[in-house]
């Protein structure tokens, strides 16, 4: 087995683990980096972001109004220092990107532009097109270039973590091209892999989205945290799934249902306006968009179509011109996909899975509990996001931490003794036995991806938009099925050299490991907050009971353990969460109270 | 639905370096449906009749880059081209050409990387700035001159396509050129001067005939063919005031 001994190994190479890699490289230029990842840094799935990445730049915005915006929007479960935190950074960290060379869309006098973003009350989301998360990434990953000591470790699929003395030392990963093994010894690693969206059948994510590096800490012992809140964006492509950005609101877009009417104004976001107003109707949260779309499906007013019922987006009235210079992929995506032109027709769409708002556990300096391991990114839960993420807070995210978690995880590998590298390489072995051992065995019946559709399907009816316990127990219990099932698995591709059937099976018992938590943090979750929301008599919020992050502790061989950690609360006490002319009253009134 | 009864033969390119000679074809019946893109057709025969095809991919929105192949011949992103513009005909899937196939429909791209690593894609400052300075400033018409050349996710249809890459593997090609045009282009940069070396050495511009396919098939019309050509330019200038001035022409 090749051995290849780093200072930090980083297992991820989007925009959280390009910057983190950045970072450790620019603290200490002697300290060796492996980065490691599934795919070419490029491919990773930061590059289909489309809207923008939230910083305070405009005049009369102030961090207090992004800190406000992101806890209200996380229904309060947010970690507030945290997110004192990680807005005074923001900026920053974009401009930052700005020197790097990003091409940030920018006013007539060369600034850079800023748009508005829902349940953002100023314009603050930084913009590249409509294209932000491709030019972030390929901007990280080219900047990358410029430092000779992040060596990467491209197509090379992390299959687990390596520990001793009680802390992390490394990774073991497979070099695709071959099916070999390699061993990267480190002092410190960083999980950077991503979401697990794709454990549900309807989403925007792309295919490399599985949610590894959660599976990978949690059966190490660390939690996964508020797995249970799953965002449904709003607007997405029928049947694929495929994401409009909601910048298409930011720039004036309208919902419509079958009648033509904005059907917003019904559930607590209006007045409907002939413009956006921000934090109201179109612009308006995520999880109150996509849940109002079910309630129009209920009352029969949204649209048959191929794949379910449909709503409209409605970009006509913005105009070819403008379409085309801010919003020029979702013109080609919607002409391309589904044979309409955004200036003369609506786009029908319907919510899918977009983002986890949870995931590995760590504190704000991108710790988790288990020493020497580290997350960024949308793998992690720091505390930013809360019960509901606001779009284009996670793309800043990725800067903000990832530099924190290269930093401290710098730190870390510097303070530690190198590591008993007999003790790691015998581990390493183990570990190569064990995942060999999937593809070697024989006798089984099932297929992996009779297995991933059954999952995707119980995801989506258990664990949807609204949720109730009898179809929530009911994919707890699927999913113990499926993961019984996997033991009986069969491969029909038993070679080295890019064995895609392989690695397809290991990642499909990550996928497992990653709805199992969601599933039974969600059932055991009984009040709605969020993007988790109950109809079955736990319709109400209940901070008495669970102003809580759900904790989900790895139990071999059996369910998860659900258990419950404090939130942060510093400066905000939670509130009513309204939005629209609702929203600008409670935020009067709560101003009266103050003074 | 009545469509799902169709069905679409595709034929593909395999090889398995474990156990194959050389590559072959073979064919697949796929049941067809109007709004099916030919990656979802792959997708089909990996779960349902052979998993042990393989082929990159990822995003599904022609923008990860990941799922080049050739399809009857002309390089493509699979996500965006859907089996509808070929059916009732059977449709065939091939490695992109001019690349070492490594598996299937996988091909070595490691060749390229270390192109896109070779002419520094990364600002090298004009001036430098710091974070507490705020940003550089710079106009959309500034933006405007190198945006096109950015928007390149790296598919290498273009080096499938390219006549001059299939004859000569060290030829820089078309979307690195495009990059360093890119660069050199954008108003924060100050070293078009370093990156004419690569220009105009041996395996840079003039290796170009100027066929123009490459920009022919890009799926993000960054124009790759376009950067090629100025950069000729810009190496015929500098070559000749070298003559002139010790330091050469560009700036």
């Amino acid at each position: 087995m090749e051995v290849f001994k780093a200072d930090v190994a980083i297992v991820g190479g989007g925009g959280a683990g390009l910057r983190a890699a950045i970072a450790v490289a620019e603290s200490d230029p002697t300290l060796k980096i492996a980065l490691v990842s599934k795919v070419y840094p490029m491919r990773s799935h930061t590059v289909s972001a489309e809207g923008g990445s939230a910083g305070v730049k405009k005049e009369g915005d102030s961090l207090e109004y992004h800190f406000n915006d992101t806890v209200g929007g996380g229904d309060w479960l947010c970690e507030q220092d945290v997110v004192e935190f990680f807005v005074s950074k923001c900026a920053e960290e974009l401009t930052q990107l700005e020197h790097w060379g990003c091409p940030w869309s920018r006013t007539e006098d060369g600034h850079v532009n800023v748009r508005a973003f829902g349940g953002m009350k100023i314009e603050r989301t930084w913009f590249a097109a409509d294209k932000t998360g491709f030019h972030m990434l390929h901007t990280l990953f080219q900047t990358s270039i410029k430092y000779p000591s992040i060596k990467r470790f491209d197509e090379h699929f992390c299959v687990d973590l390596v520990k001793e003395d009680g802390r992390c030392q490394g990774v073991v990963a497979i070099e695709m091209a071959s099916g070999e093994f390699t061993l990267i010894e480190a002092g410190s690693v960083i999980i950077a892999t991503g979401g697990a969206g794709r454990v549900f059948r309807e989403n925007t994510n792309g295919g490399v989205v599985t949610g590894d590096g959660m599976a990978l800490a949690y059966r190490h012992g660390v939690p996964l945290r508020d797995m249970e809140f799953v965002q449904y964006h709003p607007t997405c492509m029928p049947g694929t799934g495929l994401l409009f950005t909601e910048a298409c609101r930011g720039e004036g877009g309208f919902l419509v249902n079958k009648d033509g009417y904005r059907y917003l104004q019904d559930y607590g976001l209006g007045p409907a306006e002939p413009t956006p107003r921000n934090k109201a109707m179109e612009l308006g949260p995520r999880d109150r968009l996509s849940q109002a779309f079910w309630h129009e499906q209920q009352k029969g007013r949204t649209i048959e179509g191929r794949y379910g019922p449909v709503v409209h987006l409605d970009l006509r009235h913005l105009g070819a011109t403008k379409l085309h210079e801010r919003l020029p992929q979702i013109c080609e995506l919607a002409e391309q996909f589904l044979g309409v032109d955004p200036a003369l027709a609506p786009i029908p769409i319907r919510p899918a899975v977009h983002y986890t708002m949870g995931g590995i556990m760590v504190n704000g300096l991108c710790a988790s509990p288990l020493p020497g391991l580290y997350a960024v990114g949308e793998c992690s839960s720091v505390g930013i996001h809360g019960a509901n993420r606001l779009g284009s807070n996670s793309l800043s995210e990725l800067l903000v931490f990832g530099k924190v978690a290269g930093v401290e995880a710098a730190g870390f590998a510097k303070s530690v003794a190198p590591g008993n590298s007999a003790s790691l390489l015998k581990q390493a072995k183990a570990v190569e036995q064990r995942v060999t051992g999937l593809k070697t065995k024989t006798g089984g019946t099932e297929k992996i991806s009779v297995l991933r559709k059954e999952m995707a399907q119980t995801m989506e009816d258990g664990c949807g938009i609204y949720r109730l316990a009898d179809t929530m127990q009911k994919t707890c219990n699927k999913l113990d099925e499926l993961k019984a099932r996997f033991k009986n698995v069969n491969l029909e591709d038993g070679s080295s050299v890019w064995n895609t059937d392989w690695l397809l099976a290991i990642e499909l018992e990550y996928q497992l490991d990653v709805a199992q938590t969601m599933a039974y943090s969600a059932l055991q979750r009984r009040e709605s907050r969020g993007a988790h929301q109950r109809l079955d008599g736990y319709e109400q919020r209940d901070d008495v009971n669970f102003l809580k992050h759900s904790e989900a502790n790895y139990v071999a061989d059996g369910a998860p353990r659900i258990s419950y950690g404090d939130v942060k609360i510093t400066k905000s006490q939670p509130g009513v969460r309204a939005y629209g002319a609702a929203g600008e009253k409670a935020e009067k009134e709560r101003k009266a109270s103050h003074v | 639905m009545s469509e799902s009864q169709k069905t679409i033969e595709i034929e593909v390119l395999r090889y398995n370096p474990e156990t194959d000679q050389a590559p072959h074809l073979q064919v697949f019946q796929v049941p067809f449906a109007d709004d099916m893109s030919v990656l979802q057709g792959a997708q089909y025969i990996k779960d349902h009749l052979d998993g042990s095809l393989s082929f990159r991919w990822s995003c599904r929105m022609a923008i990860c880059g990941s799922c080049g192949m050739m399809v009857n011949g002309e390089p493509h992103l699979s996500c965006q081209t859907f089996l509808r513009d070929y059916y009732p005909a059977r449709v065939r899937i091939e490695a992109l050409s001019h690349f070492p196939i490594e598996r299937d429909l996988v091909i070595n791209m490691e060749g390229f990387i270390d192109k896109l690593e070779s002419i520094q894609p990364y600002i090298i400052p004009k001036e430098k700035r710091s974070l507490a300075q705020g940003e550089y400033l710079q106009t959309p018409e500034q933006l405007n001159a190198y945006e096109q050349f950015s928007s390149c996710i790296n598919c290498m249809l273009c080096y499938a396509a390219c006549p001059q890459f299939g004859l000569n593997a060290d030829f820089v090609g078309p979307a690195a050129m495009a990059l360093l045009h890119r660069y050199n282009m954008d108003s924060r940069d100050g070293a078009a001067e370093e990156r004419m070396e690569l220009v105009a050495a041996e395996e840079g511009v003039f290796n170009c005939t100027a066929v123009g396919y490459c920009s022919e098939v890009c799926p993000k019309q960054v124009d790759p063919a376009n950067a090629v050509n100025i950069n000729k330019t810009n190496a015929a200038k500098d070559y000749f005031l070298r003559f002139l001035s010790p330091k050469g022409g560009s700036k």
